[in-house]
């Protein structure tokens, strides 16, 4: 098993999160790492660790497959996507585990997950990150 | 309000598909086209700028327009490389260097949505893998979130295709000149939950070309100027909601569509208000609706209101998009920015046809939004 790039994760004593940059001058967050502060434009960033947990800001669902680079299985099933809000942090974009738009709302809750993804060509199962409605949680 | 620089000659090579003629010789017909218009040949011209994002480089155009050793720019810039383009005109004649110019744009596409590679954008390689790298799934979220923040009932969404659809019958040089009704657009397939298909543009041909000169010499080459008052480009700002977003600040800024009309308003000295003919960026019906308010033509949730009583048609009083715009014509990157200029042009000649804004307008707005979180606008008057 390994993921779509390892350099994303980190694991934390709750599970697995998103690793992001936080600036120590002015406190602004990205995901994923980078080197300069998009906010106050220093370069002083260092890496945290993403909540893992926070409320869905805006979503969608991906209705057709898309071209490549994509390079997910061969039969194409929709796919959530949404941006969701880390409490203090930042809001970051993810596949969601939903994909049905009626079970989907702004505000929502949603808890980060690892989920597979495909099979690589040497048959490895590839994990991504998604956010999943936090009801599911502990499923 | 100053009046520097001039558009005297204007050129389209028809919007859409043209199996067999290279996006090259498309910019080569509208080329010429735009120098009849003018009554000038390329011989006379002292600068070029021009760009397409698919199908070449731009000052390569000499070859077949003539080999006359002028300074032939090329400008990349996205959407708003006709915009930049027009930016860099508008600078060469302003400090007084060149007296007479062209700008072209042009471009030629493959079928379906663009598969753009997250490592020119600085994203790693897992974004595109994973299926995020797409602009069609941003428009998607934007409106999403906009309707939440506004009330504005989704159905509005099908009201601006439509229009679209019926404006782009009434242009010779669209894409699509069939209309459809609303109730086609909300039936066809769901590309981004919650627009579909006949909402969004889709990927095209075409090229546009813009004789530009010091207004003191306009009446030299027209007796009908139209006068370029503004041209601005913005880039985002942190806070703003963009296209290829990985992550967004939870502290909300302007986007840079906000910022570039705040801007080419102020050039112009111009108002809002003024404005009598507009051409937004509509990559999807949802941009229409949020650009008629991030430009300042109206405000934020008012648009529906508008929309119902026929404000934004071309006998309305704030006509939007009336060649039928990017769901019309198609989005040929490079050509859709000069695209709304010539057909602001052709609205203030009085020479638009069928799809002309009655009353004899006298501003024209234009706007383009795209990746990555960029926007250029223009205002012309006669």
């Amino acid at each position: 098993m390994r993921t779509v790039d390892d350099s994303l994760f980190t694991d934390t004593p709750d599970g697995v999160a998103l690793v992001g940059s936080r600036c120590a001058d002015c406190g602004a967050h990205t995901f994923p790492r980078q080197g300069g502060c998009p906010r106050c434009t220093g370069d002083s960033m260092q890496d945290v660790p993403l909540a893992r947990t926070g409320t869905l800001w805006s979503f969608t669902v991906q209705g057709f497959r898309p071209k490549p680079p994509y390079a997910g299985p061969p039969e194409f099933e929709p796919y959530g996507v949404g941006y969701v809000e880390l409490p203090e942090q930042v809001i970051v974009e993810a596949r969601l585990t939903e994909s049905d738009p009626d079970r989907l709302w702004i505000g929502m809750p949603m808890v980060l997950e690892l989920v597979p993804f495909r099979t690589d060509d040497a048959g490895t199962p590839v994990l991504t990150f998604a956010f999943a409605p936090a009801r599911e949680e502990g499923r | 309000m100053s009046a520097d620089v001039a558009i005297v000659g204007i050129g389209i090579h028809p919007f859409g598909r043209t199996p067999g003629v290279s996006g090259r010789r498309q910019a080569v017909v509208a080329a010429r086209a735009a120098l009849a218009d003018a009554g000038v040949g390329f011989a006379d011209l002292q600068f070029a700028f021009g760009g397409s994002h698919s199908a070449g480089d731009a000052d390569t155009l000499v070859s077949e327009l003539g080999l006359t050793s002028l300074p032939f720019i090329n400008v990349a810039n996205g959407c708003a490389t006709g915009g930049s383009a027009l930016i860099s005109a508008y600078a060469a004649i302003m400090s007084g260097l060149h007296d007479l110019g062209i700008v072209i744009g042009f471009d030629k596409h493959e079928r379906g949505a663009f598969n753009t590679d997250p490592a020119e954008h600085g994203i790693g390689a897992w974004y595109g893998e994973t299926g995020l790298m797409l602009t069609t799934q941003f428009f998607g979220m934007k409106i999403q979130r906009y309707l939440h923040r506004t009330g504005m009932d989704a159905g509005v969404l099908t009201k601006i295709a439509a229009k679209a659809f019926r404006n782009g019958a009434l242009n010779p040089k669209a894409w699509r000149r069939t209309p459809l009704s609303e109730a086609e657009i909300a039936a066809s397939p769901m590309i981004s939950h919650p627009l579909t298909q006949y909402m969004y543009c889709s990927p095209a041909e075409g090229a546009v070309a813009l004789v530009l000169c010091r207004a003191d010499r306009a009446h030299h080459y027209t007796d009908r100027p139209v006068f370029l008052r503004g041209a601005t480009l913005r880039s985002r700002r942190y806070g703003s909601f963009e296209v290829f977003s990985p992550w967004l600040a939870i502290e909300r800024a302007d986007s840079p569509t906000v910022d570039a009309a705040r801007a080419v308003f102020e050039q112009a000295g111009i108002g809002p208000d003024e404005v009598d003919v507009a051409q937004l960026q509509d990559t999807e019906s949802g941009a229409e609706l949020m650009h008629m308010a991030e430009t300042g033509l109206c405000a934020h949730g008012e648009q529906d209101g508008l929309i119902a009583e026929g404000a934004t048609e071309i006998g309305g009083r704030l006509p939007v998009n009336t060649d039928g715009g990017c769901i019309a014509n198609g989005e040929p990157i490079g050509a859709s920015g000069l695209r709304q200029v010539y057909e602001n042009v052709l609205q203030l000649r009085g020479d638009a046809g069928a799809h002309q804004v009655p009353g004899g307008p006298r501003v024209g707005f234009t706007h383009v939004y795209g990746a990555p979180g960029i926007s250029a606008c223009t205002l012309l008057t006669r």
